[in-house]
């Protein structure tokens, strides 16, 4: 009898003990910020707001812009791992809303578009962070433009990752040409897809209630 | 392949007649076997609900000693606690009977020393009957003369002696009076000082009345009596089912309480960390609660309220009232700490409700403006975190309560279910035995031409054998 309740006791604190799948998520949300298209960045701060309030504690979220070169740390906005009491998490959440506002209302377009660039630094941080679920949100029409020099022809490992469009808005060449427009989603959908990724395109921000 | 002529039908007769002849050849031993079947399964079924039986006596038996022992128990308490209510009265107000004889003897005395003065003393003769007695002399000795003026003396000292008879005699009522109305509060005292000794009296013969019925319900109990028997366990599944209900409504504040607590918690454990698949911070609140729950129990235990465990009643009286100060300290504190986290639980909801605004675009001030009367929730919710895990100390009344009876009541449930399947049982093995019986006319059925045969050649056999006898 005796025996047979130590026995229990081990097991129950051996599978205590035992390595657990996280179960919290991490999101990180690109900002397209390059010519017409930063004007579409109070809808952005929406979606933004809308994934703040989705988020509990231990998540992590990260906003970073798309610019010329977004490979790099610096073109993070706002960041955070929302700390473990809810008290905590509603003071970085205010923090980070207060941020991203602060970076909407004075945004400088960038000449070139490096989605690419931006998205190995997504995998980077989520990957760092460890999260259990892993989000890049990607607010932009998808429309690459690289400066001469910077060389993105590479597969990024998206096992994982669940990657969604936001907001892909038709440019007046995609009007004359549809097969553009649906040539850039297949593109990047078969890039995310290529190395394991999932992809999602979500244009009606009315119907944000499945973004996470 | 079934077809042995030419012929289906004749095949088909072939083969019932073949049928019919091997059943009947073996129709004896058939029916023994059946019967033999049949007869297993009876009386296994018979033995079955009889070793039910046994064990449903033996465990009314014992649930009956369990019941007596229980209302013996109870019983005893109840006669204990008359006999302190008797010896408190006795102790308070017969204690100082002598005290009491004095001051009602000093009383007496009083009044009869003061009733021997308030005695009528009459009042002396007066003066003139001697002034009547001289003139009534002077008359026959000495003629009529100044008899007028020997008379009007006279008058005057009649009239002075009757003032002075008046006035002693007024002084003397005055007097008696006086003394009368001194003896007012001592009968009052005697009046007052009776009537509580008859109070005290009258008590103690009421109390002696309710514990001659108790005794007899005693001696009842005692003997083992069936009235006693069913008196205890009535009572018992009374008590079963007012107790469960209590529980239930302890279960419903002790809810109210959980989640009063287990939001605010999550601040102190973190609200992400699981045990298990439950959130670390529900097993805290979870936790608390049943703290309470048990120290509640500790203090009735050591106020001998509650008699779960009698170690705790056991105690010496000193150790067992520094018990009760204890439990009642870490009970209080507890308390603090719910009504803090209740007024944690306040404020976090406006902290999360200022959020909720901000980042639907709102105004934060204006979601989080509480308004005149907004305190009144916050005192509500702080006032119950104080009272519940005082209010769910009672909850060990009725939990003794429903342990005891749960015993009574799980043997009646288990007595009856045995019952029931005892007679499932001999209802079965009975079904068996008929069954057997039912199938021995079935196997009989299609060998009716064979038996016919049987039967006319029996009868025939009896006619030839009687005709022989006959013959002889």
């Amino acid at each position: 009898m005796r025996t047979g309740i130590v026995v229990t006791i081990c097991m129950l604190l051996v599978s205590c003990a035992g390595e657990t799948t996280p179960r919290n998520t991490g999101v990180y949300m690109l900002l397209d910020t390059s010519g017409t298209y930063a004007e579409e960045l109070t809808k952005a701060e929406q979606i933004i707001r809308y994934t703040l309030s989705r988020l509990d504690a231990t998540d992590s979220f990260a906003v970073a812009r798309i610019d010329t070169g977004s490979f790099s740390e610096k073109d993070i906005i706002a960041k955070a791992s929302f700390d473990d009491r809810p008290s905590a998490v509603n003071r970085q959440k205010r923090v980070f809303a207060e941020q991203v506002s602060a970076f909407v209302t004075n945004v400088d377009s960038s000449p070139y578009t490096d989605i690419t660039g931006g998205l190995l630094q997504a995998v980077e941080f989520l990957n760092e962070k460890g999260t259990g679920r892993k989000t890049i949100l990607i607010f932009s029409d998808l429309k690459e433009d690289l400066e001469a020099g910077y060389v993105r022809d590479i597969d990024i490992e998206l096992e994982g990752f669940e990657v969604i469009a936001l907001n892909v808005t038709k440019l007046r060449t995609d009007n004359i040409d549809p097969r553009e427009y649906l040539g850039r989603l297949e593109e990047w959908q078969g890039k995310v897809e290529k190395t394991g990724g999932q992809w999602r395109v979500i244009n009606d921000l009315d119907g944000l209630e499945g973004l996470l | 392949m079934l077809s042995i002529t030419p012929w289906p039908v004749a095949s088909a007769l072939l083969w019932i007649v073949l049928i019919v002849a091997a059943l009947y050849l073996i129709r004896s031993t058939a029916h023994n076997t059946i019967q033999a079947a049949a007869h297993a399964l009876h009386r296994s079924f018979k033995i079955a609900s009889k070793a039910v039986s046994h064990s449903e006596k033996a465990l009314e038996a014992r649930n009956r000693d369990v019941l007596l022992a229980a209302g013996r128990e109870a019983k005893e308490r109840i006669i204990e606690r008359e006999f302190d209510r008797i010896n408190e009265t006795v102790r308070k107000d017969l204690a100082n009977y002598s005290a009491l004889h004095r001051s009602l003897s000093e009383s007496i005395g009083r009044i009869e020393k003061d009733h021997q003065e308030a005695v009528d003393v009459p009042p002396d003769p007066p003066g003139w009957v001697k002034a009547v007695e001289a003139v009534a002399e002077m008359d026959a000795k000495e003629g009529r003369a100044h008899i007028g003026s020997i008379l009007s003396d006279i008058h005057k000292s009649l009239v002075k002696a009757h003032k002075e008879a008046m006035t002693a005699y007024h002084s003397a009522s005055a007097k008696r009076h006086r003394l009368l109305r001194h003896m007012r509060p001592d009968w009052r005292q005697i009046q007052q000082t009776l009537g509580a000794v008859g109070k005290s009296v009258d008590s103690l013969l009421s109390r002696s009345v309710t514990i001659d019925r108790h005794m007899q319900e005693y001696e009842d109990i005692v003997h083992g009596q069936d009235r006693a028997v069913s008196v205890l366990s009535s009572s018992s599944l009374v008590n079963f089912f007012v107790s469960a209900f209590v529980l239930a409504i302890a279960i419903g504040g002790a809810t109210i309480n959980f989640s009063l607590i287990a939001r605010p918690m999550a601040e102190m454990v973190g609200g992400t960390s699981l045990i298990g698949n439950f959130r670390t911070a529900d097993i805290a609140a979870l936790v608390i609660i049943l703290v309470e729950i048990s120290m509640g129990l500790f203090l009735m235990e050591s106020l001998r309220i509650t008699r779960l465990f009698p170690v705790i009643g056991a105690l010496p009286d000193k150790t067992r009232v520094r018990m009760i100060w204890i439990t009642f300290t870490i009970l209080f504190l507890l308390a603090g700490v719910e009504a803090g986290l209740a007024y944690m639980r306040e404020v976090l909801l406006h902290d999360e409700l200022a959020t909720s605004a901000l980042l639907r675009g709102g105004d934060a001030a204006g979601a989080t403006a509480t308004g005149e009367y907004m305190w009144i929730t916050t005192a509500a919710q702080m006032g119950m975190g104080f009272i519940l895990p005082f209010a769910l100390t009672f909850v060990a009344i009725p939990l003794e309560t429903f342990v005891h009876s749960l015993r009574t009541v799980v043997g009646l449930m288990a007595i009856s279910f045995m019952r029931g399947l005892s007679l499932m049982l001999r209802l079965l093995g009975n079904i068996f035995h008929y069954l057997g019986v039912l199938l021995k006319q079935v196997y009989d059925l299609p060998l009716f031409v064979p038996l016919w045969l049987e039967e006319r050649f029996a009868r025939k056999a009896d006619d030839v054998g009687l005709e022989r006898r006959a013959t002889l």
